[in-house]
C-alpha cells in the first residue's frame, strides 16, 4: 500500500494472478465439487460417470440453478425470499389450469411468468413500504401462497397434455435438455445484469450499505420493490420448467424445500447475511455440489430421512463460513 | 530517572503484506521513565506495541527483558514478564463491583474456594488510597455506568496490583475531561516514581511535552528521532512526525465571486428549525457548532436525505425537491458524510467501484458499465489525489482514513459538482493527509465551486472559511465574516440558549 496508484487491473499470468482472477471462494467451491466426483465416481464407478447420470444431474439443479440465481440477487441487495418454492407450486398449477382452458401454451407461459411475478410484488410492497422484515413477510407469503396452490387446485395434480408445453420440459437442443438451456440463458442474463449494468451493480451498494447508497442518489425502494418482482418471476419461470417436466401442475409436490436448497446454494456461493455479496459464479457452483450431493447420497442409497437432514447441516455450514470469511476480513 | 532499560527492542521489523508497519527500530524503556511515543497515524506505534504485548511476533530483531531475548508466545507471556497496555476502551464487567474487577483472576480466597469480600474490600481500599484515587472510585461499587476515565482507572489498577513493571497507554486522554486526564498524570507520575516504565502514546503534544521524559518520533514505520522532553517544542516535534515545515497548512484565501450558486430560505426538516443562506460561487461556508447542534442534520437536509417540512432549496436556479437525494446530484450538488465507514463507503468494494457510484452515465458503453472507462475518469482522479493503494481493485476497508477520505473526494470530483458539502472532511486523518486536503478545498474553490464545510475543529474552521454560521439546538444563532471570526465568538455562540444566560463576560475564557 506505499506506492502510488500507477497500474491498475489484473496483473500477469502468475499463479496467484489467476487465483485473484476466479476468487479464492470460487477455487474452493471447485475443489469441493471435484472433491464430490472422485468420492462418488469411486463408490458408484459404474453409474456415476455415465452421461445419463450426469445429464440427470444437469436436468436436477436446472430448476434449482435458476431459483439460486434470483436468490442470490436478492441477498445481494440486503434481503431474503423464503416463499419461493411457494411460488413455484402455485405457477405450476396456474399454468396447467391455463393451459387445460384455453389451450394454449404461449398463454400458460405469461400465466405463470405474470403470477410469479405478481406474488413477488406483493413481497415487495409488503416488506417495503410495511417495513416488516423481509424473512417474516415471505415465511407467511410461503403459507398464503401455498395456500392459494392448494385452493385453485383443490389438492389435485392438474395435467398437462400440450406437446409444445410439454417440450420444454422434455426437449433437446443440440443434445442438451431444454432445462438445462433455459439455466444457461437465465445464468448469462443476470451475470450481465448483476455484474455489468448499472441497476445490478447499484445492488451491491444497497445490500452493503443502505445509507451511502441514498447518499449516492439511489432510490432504495423501486430497487427493493423490484428485486422481489424479479425473485418472483423467475420462481414463475421455474414452475414452468417444473410443471413441464412433471406434465402437470402440482400445488406441493416437486416445489417443496426448493427454498432451502436455492438459499443454501446461495450462501455457498459467497453471499454475505447482510447483504452486498454474492456472484453468479459462486451460486452456479453452489448449485452444482447440491445437485451432485443429491445425485450421489441417492446413487449411495442414503436414506431419505439422512438426506433431509445433510441438507440443513449444509444451509448451516454454508452460513457459518460466510460469517467467517466476512469476519476474517 | 534514566537507569538501566527494564525492557528494550532493537531492529525490530514487521510487515503485514506488502505493507512494512515497522522498520528496524532500536529502542531502550527505562525503568522510572516516561517515554511518549509520536507519530502520525499509520507511523507504526500501535504495531511496535503489539509486538511487545506479544499479539504478533517480530519479522525481524529482538526483545529483551532484562537483558535477556524473551519470545512471546501471546498477550499471556508478556502479562507474566509484567508488560501492561492499558487499552481506550477497558474490558470491564459491568456487574461485578471496583473489587472483584481489579483483582479478576486473582481475588482472595476463604479455604480456597469462597470469596473473601472483606479483605477484597480491605485491600482495594488501600491500592486506592495509594493512587489517590479513593474519592473517584469505592471498592465495593458496582462497575455499570462508570465513565471511560474510571474504567481506565481500574485498568490500571489491575496492571499495578499484579507487579506491572511496564504500563503503555494508548491514546488514555481521547475521551477523558481536562480535569479527568490531570488526575490520570498524577497517577502515571506516581507510577514513574514506583520504579515502573511507562509508555505513552498520544497525538496531544501539549501534555506529552508535559508529562514525558523523553519523546520517541515515528515516521513511515521508522524511529526518526528520541530525544529528552526538555526543551522540545510542539514545533520540533511536528515537523520531525511530517517530514516538512507546517507553516503553510492553511492556504490563502482568495477572493471569490459575488454570484450566488446555492440558497436555502427557511429550511425546516425533523432536525434543523428555519436555516436560511446563500452560498456564492469559490466560497468557503464553514458550519461551526458543538456535537449536536445539528450541522450534519443541515447538510443531511440540503441533500435531500432527510425530508424538507418547509422551505426552499435553489442551486444554480434550479429548485431541489425534497427528500430526493438523486436530484440533488443531478443539480449539481455533492456531500462527504462526517461518517465514512457508515455512511459514505462500501468498505468491501474496491477503490474504483466505491468512486464510480455517483457517475454512471460517465461509465457505460451500451448501457453496460465499463472498466475500461471507469479507469479513465478515475484514475486521473486518483492520481491527482496521490491515493496510496497497490491498485484502484484494492477493497477500500484497507485503506488508512487519510486514503479513504480521498476516495470519497474522487467520487464527487469524478461528478463535477457546483456545490460541495465536506462533513468533519479531516476527521481522523494525519496531519499529512490533512495539509492536502486544504490544499484540494482551496483549488475547488478556484475552479468556481462553492464550498460547505463543518468542522469541530476551530483552527480548522478559522483557517479554511471565508464566511462561517454557528449553530446551536438545530438553528442558526450567529454568522461571522473573515474579519471577525474568532474562536471566542464562535463557541460563545454554539452554546445552547439556556446556558448562555449563565456565560461570564467575553474575554474571560
Amino acid at each position: 500500500m506505499n506506492q502510488t496508484v500507477t497500474k491498475t487491473g489484473v496483473s500477469s499470468a502468475t499463479l496467484k494472478g489467476l487465483v485473484d482472477h476466479i476468487g479464492l471462494h470460487n477455487l474452493s467451491l471447485m475443489i469441493a465439487l471435484i472433491a464430490l466426483f472422485v468420492i462418488f465416481g469411486t463408490i458408484r464407478s459404474d453409474v456415476f460417470f455415465s452421461s445419463r447420470n450426469l445429464l440427470n444431474i444437469g436436468l436436477g439443479v436446472a430448476i434449482l440453478g435458476v431459483l439460486a440465481i434470483s436468490q442470490t440477487t436478492v441477498i445481494v441487495s440486503g434481503g431474503l425470499d423464503i416463499s419461493v418454492g411457494s411460488i413455484v407450486g402455485l405457477t405450476t398449477v396456474a399454468t396447467a389450469m391455463t393451459i387445460q382452458g384455453t389451450e394454449s401454451a404461449g398463454l400458460g407461459l405469461a400465466a405463470g411468468i405474470a403470477l410469479g411475478a405478481a406474488a413477488g410484488l406483493m413481497n415487495g410492497l409488503l416488506i417495503t413500504y410495511g417495513r416488516i422484515n423481509a424473512v417474516i413477510v415471505t415465511l407467511g407469503t410461503m403459507a398464503i401462497f401455498r395456500g392459494f396452490a392448494f385452493i385453485l387446485s383443490d389438492g389435485q395434480s392438474i395435467s398437462i397434455f400440450d406437446n409444445t408445453f410439454r417440450w420444454i420440459g422434455v426437449g433437446r437442443v443440440f443434445g442438451l435438455p431444454v432445462p438445462i438451456w433455459v439455466l444457461i440463458f437465465v445464468a448469462i442474463a443476470f451475470w450481465v445484469f448483476l455484474h455489468r449494468s448499472i441497476p445490478g451493480r447499484n445492488l451491491y451498494a444497497i445490500g452493503g450499505n443502505p445509507v451511502v447508497a441514498r447518499l449516492s442518489g439511489m432510490n432504495l425502494n423501486a430497487y427493493r420493490v423490484s428485486v422481489y418482482v424479479l425473485s418472483g418471476a423467475v420462481a414463475g419461470i421455474a414452475g414452468i420448467l417444473l410443471a413441464a417436466r412433471t406434465g402437470s401442475g402440482q400445488p406441493i409436490s416437486g416445489s417443496q424445500g426448493l427454498e432451502l436448497e436455492a438459499i443454501t446454494a446461495a450462501f455457498l456461493g459467497g453471499c454475505a447475511m447482510q447483504g452486498g455479496k454474492g456472484t453468479v459464479i459462486g451460486a452456479l457452483l453452489g448449485v452444482a455440489i447440491i445437485g451432485v450431493l443429491n445425485n450421489g447420497m441417492i446413487l449411495t442409497a442414503v436414506p431419505t430421512f439422512y438426506q433431509m437432514l445433510a441438507k440443513g447441516t449444509l444451509l448451516i455450514l454454508a452460513v457459518l463460513l460466510a460469517e467467517y470469511r466476512l469476519n476474517r476480513s | 530517572m534514566n537507569q538501566s532499560a527494564f525492557l528494550s527492542v532493537s531492529g525490530l521489523s514487521k510487515s503485514f503484506g506488502v505493507v512494512r508497519a515497522l522498520s528496524d527500530v532500536t529502542l531502550d524503556f527505562r525503568a522510572g521513565e516516561v517515554l511518549a511515543l509520536v507519530g502520525e497515524n499509520g507511523a507504526g506505534k500501535s504495531t511496535l506495541m503489539r509486538l511487545i504485548e506479544g499479539v504478533f511476533a517480530p519479522d525481524t530483531g529482538e526483545i529483551r527483558v532484562d537483558g535477556i531475548v524473551v519470545a512471546f508466545p501471546g498477550p499471556r507471556g508478556a502479562h507474566d514478564k509484567g508488560i501492561r497496555v492499558i487499552h481506550q476502551e477497558p474490558e470491564i464487567v459491568p456487574h461485578m463491583t471496583v473489587g472483584e474487577n481489579i483483582y479478576i483472576g486473582h481475588l482472595p480466597k476463604h479455604a480456597g474456594v469462597l470469596l473473601d469480600a472483606r479483605q477484597l474490600s480491605r485491600q482495594t481500599a488501600r491500592l486506592l488510597a495509594d493512587f489517590g484515587m479513593e474519592r473517584d472510585l469505592s471498592p465495593d461499587q458496582k462497575c455499570e455506568g462508570l465513565g471511560p476515565a474510571q474504567r481506565q482507572m481500574i485498568e490500571i489498577m489491575r496492571a499495578v496490583h499484579a507487579g506491572g513493571r511496564l504500563v503503555a497507554f494508548d491514546e488514555p486522554t481521547s475521551s477523558l475531561t481536562d480535569e479527568e486526564a490531570r488526575r490520570l498524570f498524577t497517577v502515571i507520575r506516581r507510577l514513574r516514581a514506583e520504579g515502573v516504565a511507562v509508555v505513552y502514546i498520544s497525538h496531544r503534544l501539549p501534555e506529552i511535552i508535559e508529562l514525558a521524559d523523553r519523546i520517541a518520533i515515528l515516521r513511515d514505520g521508522s524511529l526518526v528521532d528520541v530525544s529528552p522532553a526538555a526543551g522540545a517544542s510542539e514545533d520540533s516535534i511536528t515537523r520531525k512526525m511530517v517530514g516538512r515545515d507546517l507553516s503553510e497548512m492553511f492556504p490563502i484565501k482568495d477572493p471569490h465571486s459575488s454570484k450566488v450558486v446555492l440558497r436555502v430560505e427557511g429550511m425546516t426538516t425533523d432536525h434543523v428549525t428555519d436555516i436560511s443562506f446563500d452560498l456564492r460561487a469559490g466560497e468557503v461556508l464553514g458550519i461551526g457548532g458543538l456535537m449536536g447542534a445539528g450541522r450534519s442534520e443541515l447538510a443531511k437536509g440540503l441533500f435531500g436525505f432527510h425530508r424538507r417540512r418547509s422551505g426552499r432549496i435553489t442551486l444554480d436556479g434550479v429548485d431541489l425537491p425534497s427528500g430526493d437525494t438523486a436530484a440533488a446530484i443531478l443539480a449539481g450538488l455533492g456531500f462527504a458524510p462526517e461518517d465514512r465507514k457508515e455512511e459514505a463507503l462500501l468498505l468491501m468494494q474496491s477503490i474504483l467501484d466505491n468512486a464510480v457510484l455517483c457517475i454512471p452515465d460517465k461509465v457505460t458503453r451500451g448501457g453496460l458499465f465499463s472498466k475500461g472507462l471507469a479507469l479513465g475518469v478515475i484514475g486521473d482522479i486518483a492520481r491527482q489525489l496521490a491515493i496510496k493503494a497497490p491498485t484502484l481493485d484494492t477493497p477500500v476497508g484497507r485503506l488508512s482514513g487519510g486514503n479513504q477520505q480521498k476516495v470519497v473526494l474522487a467520487r464527487w470530483l469524478a461528478r463535477q459538482p457546483k456545490v460541495l458539502i465536506l462533513d468533519e472532511p479531516t476527521r481522523g486523518i494525519d496531519v499529512g493527509a490533512k495539509s492536502e486536503i486544504y490544499a484540494l478545498i482551496r483549488n475547488l474553490t478556484r475552479a468556481g465551486l462553492g464550498l460547505i464545510v463543518i468542522s469541530s475543529e476551530m483552527p480548522e474552521l478559522i483557517g479554511l472559511s471565508d464566511r462561517v454560521i454557528v449553530m446551536a439546538g438545530g438553528r442558526i444563532t450567529a454568522e461571522f465574516g473573515a474579519e471577525d471570526m474568532t474562536e471566542d465568538r464562535i463557541l460563545r455562540a454554539a452554546m445552547p440558549q439556556t446556558a448562555k444566560a449563565s456565560l461570564p463576560t467575553e474575554g474571560a475564557a
